[in-house]
Formats: C-alpha cells, sequence, structure tokens
C-alpha cells in the first residue's frame, strides 16, 4: 500500500517540487524495463538462462509500429497484440530450444537476439536499418463512448501520462507475478529449476511448464518493448540489441535470482547507477563496470539477499 | 562479368584461412568454459587487449613481429590468471547458483571495453604488412603470403596447444579436472592451480589470436562483442568444452562464412541471418553440438 502511494503521488510530487521533469522518462524507462527484466526472472525461475529478452522486446516493439503507423490500429490494441504475439512466437522457438540446458540456452538467447535485429534489418516491413519513425503518440481508448485514457496529444504533460501508464502496468506486472509464484505452478517452476528429471518422474508436465513460463516471459518482453516504442516515437533494429539483452539479465541478477521483486530492484539500481554516473563522462564505463565487478564479489547473490540475510537473524 | 563465376577453390581456401584463426579464438573459450564452466563474456574483449598489444610493440615501436606475438600471449596470461584468481575464484566459492558466474563474466568485459576506449581510443588501428607479395596458382587461387604465414602461425599454435594438452602434466591435469571436478581432485589435482592455469591459457589463446589478427584485419575498440558472439556460435557448433569440437565448429563457421559472402552476396547482408538460422535449428535438433557431452 505504501509502494502505491509512493509510486502514483509520491513520486509525481517529489518531481514535481523538484522540476526536474526528465525524471519522468527515467522513471518510466525503469518501469518498462523492469516489467521486461520480470520476464527474464521468470525464465530463470524454471532454471534457465535467458539472453533473448531483446529479441521479443524488438519484435513487440515492431508490431506496435507497424500496425499503428501502416494500418491505423489503436495502440492500446498493439499492446496485447505485441505481447500475444510475442508469446506465440516463443513458444514456437521455445518448443525446440527449450529442451537445451545450461550454457547452450544462454548461448542460444543471445543468438536469438541477433536474429532478431538481422531479421529487423532485413525484412521490407520493417523498413531495414532506417527503422520507423515519427509514430503518433497513443490515441484516446473509450469503451461504449466512455472515454477512459484520453489522447495523448491533446495532453500537456505527456511524460507524467506515459509514467502513469508504465508504474501502473508495472505495478499490475509485479503482482501478477508475486501471484504467480506463489500459486501452484510457482511451485511447479521451483521443482523445475531444482530437477527436471525429478519433477517430470512425479508427473509434471516439465514442457507444458517450460512453454508456459517462457510465453509469459515473452509476453512481458512484448508488453515492455511496444510502450517503449511509443514513448520514443521510432524503432530501429538497433532499438534493443544484444547489449540490452545482457543489461535484463544483469538487472535480474543484481536484485537478485531468489525473490520476486529482485528485477524491479535491479533495474532502479543498475539504470539510476548509469544514469548518476553520467557526469563522469568517459569515466562513466569504467567506473560502472567496477562498481558491478564489486557488487558481485560483495554480494553475489543479489541485493535482496542482503535484506533477507537481516530477517533471519531477528527471527533467531 | 568475374563475380558470376564463383571460384570454388578461391572460396574454399579463404574458409580454411577463416577457419584456423576462428578455431584458435574458440579454442580459448572452450578451455575455460570445459575447467570452469564459465561463459567467458570478456573473451573478445581479452582478443581485442591483444591486439593492442600488438599494435603497440610491432607497429609503434618497430620490434619483430614475433616478439610482438609472444608479449601479448604472455600478458594476455597474466591477465587471465588475475581474472580467475582475484575475480572467479571467490564469487564461484560465495554464489549460490552457478550463473553468477555470467554476471562477473559480462561485468569484466564492460570493464575491459572502457579501459580499451580509455587507453585506444575508437580509432581503428592497422600495422604494416609482415610480408608483401601474393601466392597466385594459376589465377585460380589467389592468397597474400601474409595471411597463408598467419594461417600457418595460428595452425601451428593450434598444434602446440593439443600437443602440450595430450602429453604435458599441467595438459593431462587439465583434462581430468574437465572430467570431472572432484574426482581430480581426489586424485591429488591441485584444483585450484589448474583452473588458475587454464584460465591463463585461455586467455593467452585470445592474446595470441588478437596479436596474430591484427597484421590483417587491424584492430578496434568495438569488435570484442561480436568476437565473442562468434566465438559462442563456434563452441556451439563444435559442443561446449570439447577441444576437438571447437576446432571443428572454428573451420565450419569459417567456411559457411566464406560461401555465404560469396554465394549470397546478390540477396544482401544475409549471411549471419542465414547461419544463426541454421545453428538454431542444427541446434534443436542436436543440442549438444557435434562432438559435445550429451548433458542436454
Amino acid at each position: 500500500m505504501i509502494f502505491f502511494i509512493g509510486v502514483f503521488v509520491l513520486v509525481p510530487w517529489l518531481i514535481e517540487m523538484s522540476g526536474r521533469w526528465d525524471y519522468y522518462y527515467t522513471l518510466t524507462s525503469v518501469a518498462l524495463l523492469s516489467i521486461a527484466s520480470a520476464g527474464v526472472w521468470l525464465t530463470f525461475y524454471i532454471g534457465r538462462i535467458n539472453i533473448g529478452q531483446g529479441a521479443y522486446a524488438l519484435a513487440g516493439g515492431y508490431l506496435s509500429a507497424v500496425l499503428v503507423t501502416q494500418y491505423e490500429v489503436s495502440f492500446w490494441l498493439t499492446i496485447p497484440l505485441a505481447g500475444l504475439f510475442c508469446a506465440v512466437l516463443s513458444m514456437l522457438i521455445g518448443l525446440p530450444i527449450l529442451r537445451l540446458k545450461g550454457v547452450y540456452f544462454a548461448m542460444i538467447t543471445l543468438v536469438l537476439t541477433e536474429v532478431a535485429k538481422l531479421t529487423a534489418l532485413a525484412l521490407p516491413i520493417t523498413n531495414g536499418a532506417k527503422g520507423i519513425v515519427s509514430i503518433p503518440l497513443p490515441g484516446e481508448l473509450s469503451v461504449f463512448g466512455m472515454t477512459i485514457i484520453p489522447d495523448f496529444s491533446t495532453l500537456e504533460n505527456v511524460k507524467l501520462a506515459f509514467y502513469y501508464l508504465a508504474v501502473t502496468l508495472m505495478v499490475i506486472c509485479f503482482a501478477g507475478m508475486y501471484r504467480l509464484v506463489n500459486s501452484r505452478m510457482g511451485h511447479l517452476c521451483r521443482s523445475l529449476q531444482q530437477n527436471e528429471e525429478l519433477a517430470s518422474s512425479i508427473g509434471v508436465n516439465i514442457t507444458t511448464l517450460r512453454i508456459t513460463a517462457y510465453a509469459i516471459s515473452s509476453f512481458l518482453g512484448g508488453v515492455g518493448g511496444s510502450i517503449f516504442v511509443a514513448i520514443s516515437q521510432s524503432i530501429y533494429p538497433t532499438s534493443f540489441q544484444v547489449a540490452d539483452s545482457i543489461n535484463f539479465m544483469l538487472n535480474v541478477f543484481v536484485g537478485g535470482l531468489g525473490y520476486v521483486f529482485g528485477p524491479m530492484l535491479g533495474t532502479v539500481v543498475i539504470y539510476f547507477g548509469w544514469d548518476l554516473l553520467f557526469q563522469t563522462g568517459k569515466f562513466q564505463l569504467l567506473i560502472y563496470s567496477s562498481i558491478l565487478i564489486l557488487l558481485m564479489l560483495t554480494v553475489p547473490n543479489g541485493l535482496l539477499s542482503l535484506r533477507l540475510f537481516k530477517w533471519n537473524k531477528e527471527k533467531k | 562479368m568475374s563475380s558470376e563465376n564463383i571460384v570454388m577453390e578461391q572460396v574454399l581456401v579463404n574458409g580454411l584461412y577463416l577457419g584456423m584463426q576462428y578455431a584458435l579464438i574458440a579454442l580459448g573459450l572452450t578451455l575455460i568454459f570445459a575447467l570452469m564452466n564459465v561463459l567467458n563474456f570478456a573473451h573478445g574483449q581479452l582478443y581485442v587487449v591483444g591486439g593492442f598489444i600488438t599494435y603497440i610493440i610491432y607497429g609503434k615501436l618497430g620490434l619483430p613481429f614475433f616478439v610482438a606475438i609472444v608479449a601479448s600471449g604472455v600478458t594476455l596470461g597474466l591477465v587471465g590468471a588475475v581474472i580467475e584468481k582475484f575475480l572467479f575464484r571467490p564469487v564461484i566459492r560465495k554464489s549460490v547458483r552457478e550463473e553468477s558466474t555470467m554476471l562477473l563474466a559480462a561485468a569484466i568485459a564492460f570493464f575491459l571495453d572502457a579501459i580499451i576506449l580509455l587507453l585506444f581510443g575508437e580509432k581503428q588501428r592497422g600495422v604494416p604488412k609482415i610480408l608483401d607479395g601474393v601466392m597466385n596458382l594459376d589465377f585460380v587461387v589467389i592468397m597474400p603470403y601474409d595471411r597463408i604465414l598467419i594461417a600457418a602461425l595460428a595452425g601451428s599454435a593450434v598444434v602446440t596447444f593439443i600437443l602440450f594438452m595430450q602429453y604435458s602434466k599441467p595438459g593431462r591435469a587439465m583434462r581430468a579436472l574437465a572430467q570431472d571436478r572432484i574426482a581430480a581432485q581426489l586424485m591429488g589435482v591441485n584444483v585450484d592451480r589448474y583452473s588458475m592455469i587454464g584460465f591463463a591459457l585461455g586467455a593467452m589463446l585470445a592474446g595470441v589470436a588478437g596479436g596474430l589478427l591484427v597484421s590483417i584485419v587491424g584492430v578496434n575498440s568495438g569488435i570484442g562483442g561480436p568476437v565473442s558472439i562468434k566465438a559462442f556460435m563456434m563452441v556451439m557448433i563444435g559442443g561446449a568444452g570439447v577441444i576437438s569440437g571447437a576446432i571443428a565448429g572454428g573451420f565450419i563457421l569459417g567456411m559457411l562464412e566464406s560461401i555465404g559472402l560469396t554465394v549470397l552476396v546478390a540477396y544482401g547482408d544475409l549471411t549471419y541471418l542465414v547461419i544463426f538460422v541454421s545453428l538454431m535449428i542444427f541446434l534443436s535438433i542436436r543440442p549438444q553440438g557435434l562432438m559435445g557431452k550429451p548433458w542436454g
């Protein structure tokens, strides 16, 4: 509850006070990236190292961009469509590759990101390296003549609107993830992470479960990608590439693999850390990577593992 | 039109030449993976560092090329040993899940990228040719002498490495380690020491490859990532952690690239898309690669 008030009331108020409007963009990005990272986290949860989220974010982004610019579909409709498209795509791709484990799966997902980029370059509909630019802002969403979300281009503060959109989705996404992890399926996923053969032998349908988890993961990637496109109003084959896929993975790692809210914390820390270091100019990457290495040396199990450790002590 | 009739011999020779270099890069990566179960994201960056060291010693200081190659190898070996001892070893010991090492490797890759960029800038660097002249077999196969020399050097490095792994004591220890870590430890192999030697050796191979190739393709600070991805692909084709697999993977990728760039050139820049997609199909049929252990 505190969290809700925090993100919906307190943060806009603080930004209003400080007059730093650019933080809206930063926080919106954090919210969207954490949605995509939550997807990556779910694949980690079933014991797979996923470095391919960039591919689905790119696919979702392109689907939304193409539908909006060429078929004049409402942007709001393209968000779930992008998610579903990625989910179906991931089922097709996942069916063979989810049989791979460990490093093999990691490497093939890395290759997948590269494939997505090259496909976007090669296909005519994605307009090659020039990308799709000047995508219109989201229009209004109305149900039975009742306006639920106003046309973004009529709003005086688009950044705030996007912020609310992204944060709302993020809250829904993490609430859903929390529910999922603590459901029957979540427990089954944990059994996959520990030992697939054993899980299979006691009657868990591991193939279905793996593919479901991977599809949900890609769904989130697609949703995140499609909204990102709406904000930047453009998409290029390089919008999401290998570095982004690796960053999604880093977000999850830094937050902690064992915790649902890990990806959110990880994204906040990494994105803000990177932004704050911007002032250091050309030493940005050097300092950033040094901090990452130090983080790994001190808390290899993620930032949230610190909190859990303390909590355990208090209980004793 | 000369571009219409493709000279297959030339394509094959180019492929062999590319494959020789690729095998050298893939060997280091697969060695590190076999010994420590670490996917070394920083492998391409180590290659770039090796390239720049050769560039400075041979290109700038004017010392003989062989001195530069040796210096690249030795420096990278030291760097590899340091990375293993002070970074990977503590993290492997402390972390709950194995995957943590991947984050560490990615962070090291970023770190090396940053250092390379700060020290050497963004410019493409090249060195003077080590040999002039071109070998010409009836205008069917044309190959510059320096490329032949580099391919021969790369080949002899690969052979030396295999002999070392096969017949020397550290080589045997490392092979034992790759087969079964615990069993090797029980047999009295100093696991920590040989992990470090193995990592150093893997880094050294990357450095030598970088040093050799700087004389032909030059080097710039941005190629670390793409080299890593190529190395991953070769290792996947052959099977992770298997030395013969890495060599086979290197040659196959070199051949595919050479053929692809000739045959598919009419359809635009499709070579890599085709290679990637066929790799994905190949791996879904044979997940362990050509020669890998069938662990999935």
